[in-house]
């Protein structure tokens, strides 16, 4: 006699297996490796292999389309006597932390605006996050648009506010090419901050602000012990992600200065661009593009065991 | 909150910020669509006033679609998001499955493995996958980047479906297997056709992420039949130092409003996902 008196509809159909077969590929960790194992080669052959043979690369003088002959660490003592390839660390970290900062501090200001009732709310939040998912080539091609050298819109309304003719040269002059490049950076990824904080601070018992409140606590004190104790997880998870995409950006300063002016906005990824498709060195490329993972890897390190903490 | 506010407060303290910070998201679209509609008498016209359009054009759009590939381009990066969308959304879910139901040695290092997976940036694998593609004779085709899209899409796809399935009660799967469904039966007709909102949100993360996807097609895809939108536009928009802005704006605003259409019709899938792909893994 069965035990449960009606057996779902959907299942009662399927068919018995007898074979040996099937009760192996049933044991848990068979039929895990087996689905595993394709998306796992995939990965191997596309990710694994492309880490371990660009390592090979760097070891290597190597024209593109001519044979590598093999030169130790040759290529990374011309880095370290490459000016600018100091020039790119430097900016590639001050890049990094500037617009992290902003990030963080813009976006924490963005979701406790938006962490009030109004009308239309999920819209404005919607329109809000249009930054980050319109393609990032796309609208760096309107900001470098904006920011023309003789037909810059936001010169024109500087000059209507009273900043001499013709106005600043924003992708021209070293230091403001910097900032521009910030600045869009920050433009693009503070949405997504705004808005992963925005969650954060809605899962926020109110009854904490009311105990806060009682207790005598002004609004800052809230804030500064109620709220930011608990979005720390959240925060330190989002600037994370963010630090390490910043760190390794590409398509911004690509379009907007190429690195330029003199290598002003030269990043790690633009720099090893340059000399592995421009110059044909991909020896040399692959290893300044490997100067990034030592930072790199502390990340990813750190942010893996975080998460799977967490 | 704890208090109301005056309506004097409510204006500093809710309307002036997100006022300022919508405006500032939405400004460079603004300025997209102004300028892809002005003819250039006033593009490059210094003394009127740019905010607004005087003679309303749309030659530039005509220019776009009848000189330059854009037609093609887009076609192309379609095919590109959905054959690599859906490549990662079956490799993902042959990952997350196992890892979020099974127990097996080894499950922690491959969940491991795949979140450190998708935190590599692709700078760091471009020059040998170029090597690697030139050796394969695939330079200059969509399966360039058919295939190294999903690079990134499936440890990603992967690690949110992974919270989702983790979300999603055993009991079903479990009278599944006592009434005989063997472990594959239970995944397909049991378990995935509950797991809908999980695919909407992982797909239409990987669907922006392959539309935004610029590196890998700049250097696999250098002819102009099998360029995307974005590298068609940078590429082939702006020749030497002579910028067609009507027609570099026109083409950044048809190249953006497919996925802001995607996105706002699964705009609420979109935040979870963001929400819960970053926060909970």
């Amino acid at each position: 006699m069965s035990i449960r008196s009606e057996p779902l509809a959907a299942i009662g159909r399927f068919p018995r297996r007898s074979a040996s077969v099937g009760v192996w590929l049933d044991r848990q960790s068979v039929f895990s490796w087996l689905m595993m194992a394709p998306p796992l080669l995939f990965l191997a052959a596309l990710v694994g292999y492309p880490l371990c043979y660009g390592i090979l690369l760097s070891l290597q003088d190597r024209p593109v389309a001519h044979p590598g002959t093999f030169v130790g660490l040759k290529n990374f003592a011309t880095n370290a006597n490459d000016p600018i390839f100091w020039r790119v660390v430097f900016n590639t970290f001050f890049y990094t932390a500037v617009a992290t900062l902003l990030k963080m501090v813009g976006g924490l200001a963005l979701a406790l605006a938006m962490n009030q009732q109004f009308p239309l709310k999920n819209l404005v939040r919607a329109l809000l996050l249009l930054p980050f998912i319109v393609p990032t080539v796309l609208s760096t091609v309107a900001w470098m648009w904006i920011l023309d050298p003789a037909f810059s819109v936001l010169n024109w309304l500087l000059v209507a506010l009273g900043v001499p003719k013709p106005g600043p040269s924003w992708l021209g002059n070293p230091i403001l090419a910097m900032l521009s490049i910030i600045l869009i950076n920050t433009w693009r990824g503070l949405p997504y901050y705004g808005i992963t904080l925005l969650a954060g601070l809605q899962t926020v018992p109110p009854e904490l602000y009311e105990a806060a409140t009682i207790d005598g606590a002004g609004g800052w004190q809230r804030f500064r012990y109620v709220t930011l104790p608990l979005l720390r997880p959240i925060i330190l998870i989002v600037t994370l992600f963010s630090v390490i995409f910043t760190f390794a950006d590409f398509q911004l300063v690509y379009v907007l200065t190429h690195g330029g002016p003199q290598n002003a906005t030269q990043l790690f990824a633009t720099y090893a661009f340059d000399i592995a498709m421009g110059a044909g060195q991909l020896g040399l490329g692959a290893s300044v593009a490997l100067a990034m993972l030592p930072a790199l890897a502390l990340l990813i390190v750190a942010l893996t065991i975080y998460l799977r903490r967490g | 909150m704890v208090t109301g506010y005056g309506p004097v407060e409510r204006v500093v303290r809710l309307w002036l910020p997100v006022g300022f910070f919508l405006v500032l998201a939405l400004f460079p679209f603004y300025w997209m669509a102004i300028t892809s509609v002005k003819p250039n008498a006033e593009l490059y016209n210094t003394h009127m006033m740019p905010l607004f359009v005087h003679h309303p054009t749309l030659k530039h759009y005509i220019d776009l679609l009848t000189e330059t590939s854009f037609l093609t381009w887009t076609w192309n990066t379609m095919l590109v998001a959905v054959v690599s969308t859906a490549i990662s959304l079956v490799f993902g879910v042959m990952l997350a499955y196992p890892l979020a139901r099974m127990r097996f040695a080894g499950a922690g290092l491959i969940a491991m493995t795949v979140a450190a997976v998708y935190l590599v940036p692709q700078p760091l694998l471009f020059i040998p996958l170029a090597d690697l593609i030139n050796r394969l004779d695939l330079g200059n085709t969509l399966t360039a980047v058919i295939l190294t899209y999903p690079t990134m899409l499936v440890p990603f796809c992967a690690w949110l479906l992974l919270g989702y399935f983790k979300t999603v009660p055993m009991e079903l799967e479990e009278a599944a297997r006592i009434d005989g469904a063997s472990r594959l039966q239970t995944m397909r007709r049991i378990f995935l056709p509950l797991c809908t909102p999980g695919f909407i949100s992982a797909g239409i993360f990987a669907f922006t992420l392959s539309q935004n996807e610029f590196l890998y097609a700049l250097i696999f895809l250098t002819k102009s039949a099998v360029r995307t939108v974005p590298v068609g536009v940078i590429a082939e928009l702006i020749r030497g130092d002579v910028f067609y802005w009507g027609q570099l704006m026109a083409g950044a605003l048809l190249g953006s409003i497919p996925v802001a259409i995607i996105y706002s019709f699964f705009v609420e899938h979109y935040v979870a996902g963001l929400t819960s792909g970053s926060v909970k893994g």
